[in-house]
Order: C-alpha cells, then structure tokens, then sequence
C-alpha cells in the first residue's frame, strides 16, 4: 500500500489501471473528462495495456465497451449529466445483457441551464435499469469503490454493470490523500475476468438478444431483479475482503452508519455532501441532540433490510435529497418510506439542487428545524416535500 | 469465386424457412456474406430487417455468431468487438450487417466514427430505401418522389442520400456498391474487403417486394433492372483505385441502358410519377453517373 495525494478523476483512472481493463471507451463531457484523458495517457504510455476507442458520442462509449465486454474483455467507460442521458438506451441494454461493464459517473447537473455543477439527479435518473450503483463520500471511496465493482458485477451471482457516481468539482477536482493497494495486493483480489457464461466470437454459433417471447422476457426481468438481491451480500462481502487486503479494519457495505446506535432522529444522506451533515450531527451531539446518519453507499441495490433496522427504534427520519422526482418527491425518499415502518414520520428536504452549496451550517439548521418541528407536533405537514433555499428566506 | 464455388460452400449462416418475408432481399444477401465469410465470423445487426430474419428464440433463422444491438450502435458495438479480439489475440472478421435506416440516417454518426477511425470491420449496408421493418416509411435513402407510409400521396419531397460516397469520402481503404442480382460480383467485394486490414463498406442495392410493391418473384429481377437501366451503378474503391464494376461497365454510354420506365414502371412506390418526374429522376441519374466517370479519372492510382 501506498499513500498518495489525488483528485478524484485521477484516482478513478488509477483504480482502472490497476483493475487491468482492456479495453476504455468514452466521450469527454465536464466533469468527467479528466478520468479519460488520463487514461488514454496511460495507455499512450505503455502503462496500461488496454484499447482505447476514441468515439464519436457518448452513445458510441457505451457501445464500444458493451461490444468489447460481450466478447469476453474487462471494459471501463465515464461520462456525467447529458452524455448519461444520451447512453440512456444503451445502458437498459447493457443491463439486460448482463454484461459486467463498469462506469464512472462524475456527478452533473441537466441543463437547461447550462450547469457543470453536481447534483445527483442523472445518477438516479437509471435507477430503474439494472445497475448497480454507489456514491462516493470522498476520493479514497471513489478509488475503492471503483475497483469492487470489477469484483462485484463479474461475480457469477450477479452478472450486472456498475456504476460509481463521484460528485463532480467536490470530488472528482479535489485533491485528497488516498492509500493506493499494490498491483500484487490488487492482482489476488481481482483475478481476469472470467466470461462464462458466454462470449460472442467467431466460430460459435450463438447469437444474444434475439427476439424473445413475452414469458421469456418477463423471465429474464425477474432474473436481473434476483441478481439484483443477491448483488446487496456480494458487495458486503467484496467491501469486506478489500477492507482486508488493505489492512482496514471496518467495512461499511451498503450503509454507512454513523452514530446511529442510540439515535432518535435518523438522516439519511447520500455522496460527498454526507461529510457535512455528519460535522453537523457532531455539533448537535455535543448540544445534546440524539441524532445519528445514515448513509446510503450503494442507492441500487436499495438497501431497504438496513435502513428498516437502523430506524426500527427512531422517532423521526429525515432524508435530505440531491435529486428530484418531479411530481412525486425526492428520489432517496421515496426509497427510504418504502423501506421503514410506516407510523415513523419522514421529513424530505431537497438541497443543493445545481450544485448549490449545502455546508455544515445549513443541515445544522435543516436537522434543527426538523427535530424542532416533530417535538411541536407539527410533523403533520411533512408530506410536501420541502425545498431548502436559505436565500429565498 | 465462381457460381460453384458459392454453390459448393456448404455453410451460409442463412437456415431455410426463417421469419423473412416472400423474396426478400436481405436473405440472399446473407446467404452470399455466409458463404464467403465462413463461421470465423462475429455479425452485428443493429434494429432493422434482419433482427426479425434471426428468428424467436429459442428457433434460429441465422447459423452467425450474432449480437443484435440498439439502433445506433452497431458501427461501436463492432469496433469494440475489433478492440476485445485483437487484445486476446483472436483473428475472424467483424461485420455489421445493417439497413438503410441503421447506417444512413439513426446509425450514421457511428458509422462515421467507426470509419474515421479506420476500424478494422466490414460493414455492409442492405439498402431497401426506406424503413422497411416498422412498414415502409421514407428514409435517407429513399428515392425523390417514392410512395412510402409516411409520403403516401404526394411521394418524398427530398433527395436521397448516396452514401457509398459518402463512406468513400471517409478515405478508408475500401468502398463498393453491390446488388443482390449479381452475386459473384457481391461475392468477389467480399472476398476482397476480407483481405484488407481496415474500414470496409459495401453498399447493397436490395429491391424489397412489399416496400417497392412488385411481385415477390421479380426481386432479382427489379435488382437487374436497377442496373442495367442505370439507376444502381457498380462500383469499386480499392486502396486508392476507384473503378466502375464489369457489370456496369457497359452502361456507361446511355445508348446501351435500357429506359429508365421499365425499372420505375415495374414498382408500385412509382405509380404515380409523371413523364416529367421520370425526366427529372433520368437528369439527376446523369448527374451521378457523371460524377462517377469523374471519381474513376481521378482516382485511377493502379
């Protein structure tokens, strides 16, 4: 192991170079673009001996690895915000292909207006498509979490493509120290992928995604939907025995739980801005407040199980989200009223929406006000979701 | 390659009796590609046609190793194929077998990509012009004045698009049109993109009965027409060397091509032209044989 100082980009296309890809693909779009640079840099180089497919669209980027991972390879590709949307039909077909492609997704805003800053809401936007996918808290996270999903989308219980949503500038432009595994320390924990169960090559005759009968494509839903649940133990394993391998000794698998265990009030937060909410729910500790944080590390699979045990014993929950439903409510709240008991009020706050800046202060006053509101009773009114724009106020 | 040789050649990649239509096209296309190919092959087929010829599963109407794949995807899809074989070391040729709908008009950008790149694919374009598979509407390809479901009336109002030259214009090392008539000539472009390490395109004129609205028998037939009135012209560009196919060759000067009338007549989609349209389509005709004796002087590198 050893310790460097990178931005988030830069470690991204470290953790690929290390998983061994073979072949990379991608369109450049900010603020993503860095990751690939650097790569095509690092094959350019000889460092990394992997195709690179300079493409014509992002569309083209997904299309390129997903050729390349049905004939057997290791494929990485990156986009953010608009070029996401542009793959849109391409990644329902990864995902129902089962093949274990991963992709960083730098988290962006969707325009109009034009905005390059993050907000979560072209990650959740495939929620539904059979990836799975994880949200960094910080640089050392995107890095590791990067190099599991190679682990846990080819394991044989799984079979499904990745996603790792770093947010963009606060992560994917900031320089961090984050402890680098070894090539050797990488190589036992992630062997070359192996492609069973199928490959599409000369000389077989076997053809994928012909038509299919109705039963047979509702089968092949509830195949993904399976792999799905399954995927919620491969990733606490995986983040496990990476944890190991770097000498760690803590894994925080799906969720993170942080200062939960004699918690009353339950936030439920997601991605970079978590260190905030977390430096504020220490704040209001040491007020005497009993508050704890749960984060969600992987949004899909939902880990529902996790969330219904780690709020069994709270009064109220409040789930602060990034990204929005329109006409429904916040995206993680709707996940998480799903997953709990359903006498225990839930507040939904939707903040930093364009990448508007949330900072220890502000979900101080959003956790305040929520605790404030549920002792007066006033809990009643929490079923509109509620916007927090302090400079509306 | 001779007319036994394709006949001796066992494997076609194209099993009796699949889903496609009376007399279609696309099915002796693929018989002659199956055939030169042979199974070290890998067919990638965007939305189209020959996503239905492929056959329900678990019935196969292609022998190919094939992946089907979104509409504007395939040029991609194969050149990452291309990039996963060549880095385990694994030869075989990739093709894209693709409509005039995947490649022309939803695919082109993709195309373009895969050939600006000079990947190392065959992509070979079966042009019905029109989209056949969602019931005849007009496309990029589709000839000025056709009837199709979405010009049902008054007939396209726009040009179609060539987009062999198009390709061509790509410099890649290889570009030919082709006609599901004359399937040595076919067979030859085939064998010959086969040997050439980089971007491939064949263009293939492929008369479609219920789109064109002909009997199912006459689909050779119309194709034959298509050149030897002049209106589909043969050609080869071959690292450098651009030259009319032997098949055309002899319709170079107009006294020898056989009215135009007699390949529009013999079309429903044409019904409706007037002895005016017809002029104007035979003065647009002209204009692209021009250019083509123009290509083959300048492009005469041997």
């Amino acid at each position: 192991m050893m310790r460097r100082v990178l931005i988030g980009n830069i470690a991204v296309s470290e953790a690929v170079k290390l998983a061994n890809v073979d072949v990379i693909s991608a369109y450049p779009i900010t603020p993503q673009t860095i990751i690939v640079e650097k790569l095509a840099e690092m094959v350019e180089k000889g460092e990394l001996n992997a195709k690179y497919i300079r493409v014509d669209s992002e569309h083209s980027a997904l299309a390129a690895v997903y050729g390349a991972s049905a004939s057997g390879s290791r494929v990485f590709t990156a986009t953010s915000s608009h070029g996401l949307l542009y793959m849109y039909e391409m990644l329902w077909w990864t995902a129902n292909s089962r093949l274990p492609v991963v992709m960083a997704v730098v988290t962006r805003s969707i325009g109009p207006p034009w905005n390059i800053h993050t907000d979560h809401q072209d990650a959740l936007t495939i929620r539904d498509s059979g990836w799975i996918i994880g949200f960094a808290e910080n640089v050392q996270e995107a890095f590791d979490m990067t190099i599991m999903a190679y682990k846990i989308s080819e394991d044989k219980r799984v079979l499904l493509p990745s996603i790792v949503a770093l947010d963009g500038f606060i992560l994917s432009h900031t320089a961090e120290p984050v402890d680098l595994p070894t090539t050797s320390e990488i190589d036992g924990f992630l062997p070359p992928r192996d492609p069973s169960p199928f490959k599409v090559e000369p000389g077989t005759e076997f053809a994928v995604g012909n038509l299919g009968p109705d039963e047979v494509t509702m089968e092949l839903r509830w195949l993904i939907w399976r792999a799905m649940y399954r995927s919620k133990y491969v990733i606490e394993d995986v983040d496990k025995g990476y944890n190991k391998i770097l000498g760690r000794n803590y894994s925080h698998g799906l969720v993170e739980r942080y200062r939960v265990e004699d918690a009353k009030y339950l936030i439920v937060s997601m991605g970079s801005w978590s260190g905030d909410a977390k430096d504020a729910v220490d704040m209001l500790r040491d007020e005497g407040y009993e508050v704890g944080l749960a984060r969600i590390r992987y949004v899909r699979p939902f880990p529902s199980e996790i969330i219904r045990d780690i709020s069994s014993d709270v009064k109220a929950v409040l789930v602060i989200d990034r990204a929005v439903s329109m006409g429904s409510g916040g995206i993680l709240y709707s996940d998480i009223l799903r997953s709990i008991d359903r006498r225990t009020p839930v507040k939904n706050v939707i903040a930093g929406i364009g990448g508007v800046d949330v900072n220890q202060d502000h979900f101080k006053m959003i956790i305040e006000e929520f605790i404030d509101e549920f002792e007066k009773d006033e809990y009643h009114n929490w079923n509109d979701t509620y916007w927090f724009m302090p400079w509306m106020r | 390659m001779s007319m036994m040789d394709l006949a001796r050649s066992k494997w076609s990649g194209v099993y009796p009796g699949n889903p496609a239509c009376s007399g279609c096209p696309h099915n002796i296309g693929l018989k002659i590609l199956g055939k030169v190919l042979g199974e070290n092959s890998v067919l990638v087929v965007p939305a189209g046609c020959t996503s239905i010829i492929a056959g329900v599963w678990p019935k196969e109407g292609l022998g190919f190793p094939l992946l089907h794949v979104p509409f504007a995807s395939a040029a991609a899809v194969a050149s990452g194929i291309r990039a996963s074989m060549d880095k385990s070391g694994r030869d075989g040729t990739v093709v894209v077998w693709s409509g005039d709908g995947g490649a022309a008009d939803i695919g082109f950008a993709t195309l373009s990509g895969a050939a600006v790149r000079n990947e190392d694919i065959l992509v070979i374009v079966s042009d019905n012009e029109a989209y056949m598979n969602t019931g005849i509407q007009a496309s990029g390809t589709t000839t000025w004045k056709a009837l199709t479901t979405t010009s049902p009336i008054k007939g396209k109002t726009e040009e179609r698009k060539d987009l062999a030259l198009i390709m061509l214009m790509h410099r890649i090392p290889y570009a030919a049109t082709a006609s599901v008539a004359y399937p040595i000539d076919l067979a030859k472009k085939i064998e010959k993109a086969m040997e050439i390490r980089g971007f491939k395109f064949i263009h293939l004129h492929s008369p479609c009965p219920p789109g064109w609205r002909f009997d199912a028998g006459n689909t050779v037939e119309i194709a034959k027409l298509a050149v030897e009135t002049g209106a589909w012209i043969l050609w080869e560009f071959d690292r450098g060397r651009f030259s009319i196919s032997p098949q055309s060759r002899k319709y170079v000067d107009k006294k020898n091509r056989r009215p135009l009338e007699e390949y529009l007549k013999a079309q429903g989609r044409f019904k409706n032209l007037s002895d005016n349209d017809i002029r104007y389509i035979e003065a647009k005709l002209d204009e692209a044989w021009t250019y083509i004796l123009n290509l083959e002087k300048t492009l005469s590198k041997s």
